[in-house]
């Protein structure tokens, strides 16, 4: 018995030293990735994370590291494509092997981001160049680029709106109500397609937020105030969304909706419209293609709200690239994301905003510009503090499940009312608020 | 299972180590006792540092992280005591959620009667025997994650489900998934389907190891098909009928796969294991998550004793 109990003592200890040793801390921080002077004298192997796995298997990013290799001849670039991105480099990140290049998860507070990427430069030089810098600065250094810009909008298919007779962009939630059920009463196409099953496409609605009232300042007003007080831009969002559910102008059974296929039959015009994102246009255009039918049809449109006479689109960054603040070949990291950024041509294979300042608006964006569609970015100096009250408050602005819950009041499927049920998310948001303090 | 422990008694007991007072002839020089000690634990050191380091490790750390603040990801973590503890059991919206293991409760009494008839019909002999056994294990041999594709499609609008009641003349208007008791019924459906074939096996095995002696005795006493399974069946594999109902009392408040998968626990079919990986990873609670983890383990413990305690584990004396 007595030799049981010392080897029931010694594992004990043993496991209890273990959780010790799980918490390293990062001794690198706030180191830089300095951009290489001569191009030809970088070198390494740099391994790329990416959460595009499908570009990864068609080898499109293979021909994109052909093309780098023009420019950097001795780095070799290697990429690792994560199904689950969020979560798998979540779990890496408590190693320091994540990688030389990788995308930042929204897991990571803002604090954090010097312990774990190397900075790309001060916010002052990187600003006069690049877009979306502030979203990644912290005390005035820069951390991550995002490769492309993208903004919230309607896709949706025009000819079924022409059918429908409604050619001009709806101006007020209530005549983009009006549309729907025109598409309805006059088309056999679902009016608006929720897809919630997937769940992040209704995630998306929180991009609402800006649009509505034209307000770079919008995040700092998630901040500081009632995202769902009377007239807030998440209270017109959601109420959209509501109404689109509860006036039956939505699929009929969302609970078992399907993203994928959810594509070639907007393109078909079977669905007339979903709120995604510039990114999801090039995706509707090959589906069509596949399908057989006409691309162009895939039409873009603002969130129905105007500011005098004037439509507001947000820009906003995709996942930023950064550094692993323990890469062994920054340089060579550093030089990937700079060609990336700058000269890859990502930006206008998928039909996005580039992060340059000065480059033009991509081609699906043509409408925008001819009705003068005013572009905004959002300032997001308290986008951490946001963050923050979002998951301390279990809200979720970022996540599916409260406008899931919204869509299942709006069917019936849940008990309670839109005012109460908006009432207790601003409660809920407002109350942490005071808590988590600034 | 009974007799395999009293099997050892009959065995050699010459090769056993000496013990207790039983006179030892010569005793073996130092070394080769030494090594003879050592042999068992040789071949359990793999398995057991396999098992250390792979369930009980993370079990101290899990525990660890409980009282903590950690985000999963964060280097910088900081103690804070019962808090979390403290925020569970006040938070009574955190265990509305068990609610939902009551139809998988329910689902797991059908389960088990389902598996057991068709358990008991196939242990005689019946026609193409082996066939219906491997149609009724197959659904465990599935992947979960394929399972929950599949159901996606079969409850689809118009899928297959529709298209089957169609055949037989039901036009169903109804949305599967749409309404909360509509969808865990389904849900539980489901694991009902997967999970009836691993509970069959084990009354099987367990009906398969009752000698068949006892069944010809009791026809020549004139017993029917139901006495011999009130009688002879029903005692006979009891000790595998508490585990099966342990297993699904344990499994119904921790299902996970399949709702997670098919609905990620939208329209009120969210249970307590949805709940704690949402709280770890989209409100990045890592520490309150691995506090309902320990809680959750806690309760399974405290169930899994009182049936313990409820249905003691008799022993199996047939003959």
């Amino acid at each position: 018995m007595n030799r049981r109990t010392a080897l029931a003592v010694a594992v004990g200890t043993a496991l209890l030293v273990l959780p010790a040793c799980t918490a390293t801390g990062g001794t690198s921080k706030g180191a830089d990735a300095k951009a290489a002077d001569d191009p030809s004298k970088v070198t390494g192997t740099i391994t790329v994370l990416t959460q595009r796995t499908d570009l990864v298997q068609d080898g499109t990013l293979k021909k994109y590291a052909a093309e780098f290799n023009k420019t950097y001849p001795e780095v070799k670039v290697e990429f690792q494509a994560l199904t689950n991105y969020e979560a798998e480099v979540k779990i890496r990140m408590n190693t320091e092997n994540y990688g030389d290049v990788l995308m930042i998860p929204g897991v990571i507070k803002k604090s954090d981001y010097p312990k774990f990427f190397a900075s790309l430069g001060t916010v002052e030089e990187r600003g006069r160049k690049y877009r979306f810098t502030d979203f990644t600065a912290v005390d005035g250094k820069v951390y991550g680029q995002s490769p492309i810009g993208v903004m919230p909008g309607f896709v949706y298919n025009k000819r079924v709106w022409k059918e429908a007779g409604v050619t001009d962009w709806p101006t007020t939630p209530a005549e983009f109500l009006a549309g729907l059920k025109a598409i309805k009463a006059k088309t056999d196409a679902v009016p608006y397609y929720t897809n919630f099953a997937a769940g992040w496409t209704l995630t998306s609605w929180t991009f609402v937020n800006g649009s509505v009232h034209c307000d770079p300042q919008a995040t700092t007003k998630l901040a500081e105030g009632d995202p769902w007080a009377e007239g807030a831009d998440l209270r017109v969002g959601d109420t959209l969304l509501y109404d689109i559910v509860h006036e039956g102008l939505a699929e009929k059974d969302p609970t078992t909706s399907n993203w994928e296929a959810s594509k070639p039959r907007l393109a078909k015009g079977e669905i007339a419209t979903q709120w995604l994102g510039t990114w999801a246009v090039i995706q509707f255009q090959d589906a069509a293609r596949k399908a057989g039918v006409d691309p162009d049809d895939i039409g873009f449109m603002p969130f129905p709200a105007q500011v005098d006479g004037t439509f507001c689109a947000v820009a906003g960054p995709d996942y930023n690239q950064a550094v692993n603040v323990h890469s062994r070949h920054k340089e060579a990291a550093r030089a990937w994301i700079d060609w990336f950024t700058d000269k890859s041509g990502y930006d206008r294979d998928n039909l996005a905003i580039s992060p340059l300042k000065d480059a033009p608006l991509p081609e699906v964006l043509k409408p925008y510009e001819d009705a003068g569609v005013k572009l905004i970015e959002l300032d997001d100096s308290k986008g951490a503090e946001v963050k923050l009250i979002d998951t301390e408050s279990e809200v979720g602005i970022n996540t599916p499940d409260y406008r899931q819950n919204l869509v299942d009041l709006a069917r019936g499927a849940r008990k309670g009312t839109l005012d109460d049920f908006l009432a207790d998310l601003g409660k809920k948001w407002t109350d942490t608020q005071k808590t988590v303090g600034s | 299972m009974a007799d395999t422990t009293e099997k050892p008694a009959v065995g050699h007991p010459g090769t056993r180590p000496a013990r207790g007072d039983a006179p030892v002839p010569a005793p073996a020089p130092r070394r080769a006792r030494f090594w003879r000690r050592l042999t068992p634990w040789l071949f359990l050191a793999v398995p057991l540092a396999l098992l250390i380091a792979f369930t009980y490790a993370p079990i101290v750390n899990m525990v660890a992280y409980s009282f903590t603040d950690w985000d999963g990801v964060s280097p910088e973590l900081h103690y804070t005591g019962t808090e979390n503890y403290t925020e569970l059991l006040t938070r009574s919206d955190l265990f509305e959620v068990f609610f939902v293991s009551g139809y998988y409760l329910a689902a797991s009494a059908v389960q088990i009667v389902v598996a057991l008839w068709f358990a008991t019909v196939l242990s005689f002999d019946v026609r193409f025997r082996n066939f219906f056994k491997g149609v009724l294990f197959f659904p465990y041999l599935i992947n979960g994650v394929a399972i929950g594709f599949v159901f996606l499609y079969f409850f689809q609008d118009g899928g297959t489900l529709d298209s089957v009641l169609a055949l037989f003349g039901y036009h169903s208007d109804h949305a599967w998934l749409g309404t909360p008791v509509s969808a865990n019924t389904s849900l539980a459906g489901v694991s009902v389907w997967r999970y009836l074939g691993l509970h069959f096996v084990l009354f099987l095995g367990a009906i398969q190891s009752i000698p068949g002696e006892l069944y010809e005795a009791s026809e020549l006493d004139g017993a029917n098909r139901w006495h011999q399974f009130r009688h002879i069946i029903l005692p006979g594999i009891k000790p595998v009928l508490t585990l099966t109902v342990i297993l699904s009392v344990s499994g119904s408040l921790s299902a996970f796969e399949i709702p997670y998968i098919m609905t990620g626990g939208a329209t009120g079919t969210e249970t307590f294991v949805i709940q704690t990986v949402k709280l770890a990873f989209q409100f990045n609670k890592t520490g309150l998550a691995s506090a309902a983890a320990v809680v959750l383990l806690l309760i399974i413990l405290a169930v899994t004793w009182l049936q313990r305690r409820l249905v003691p584990d008799d022993r199996v004396d047939l003959v």
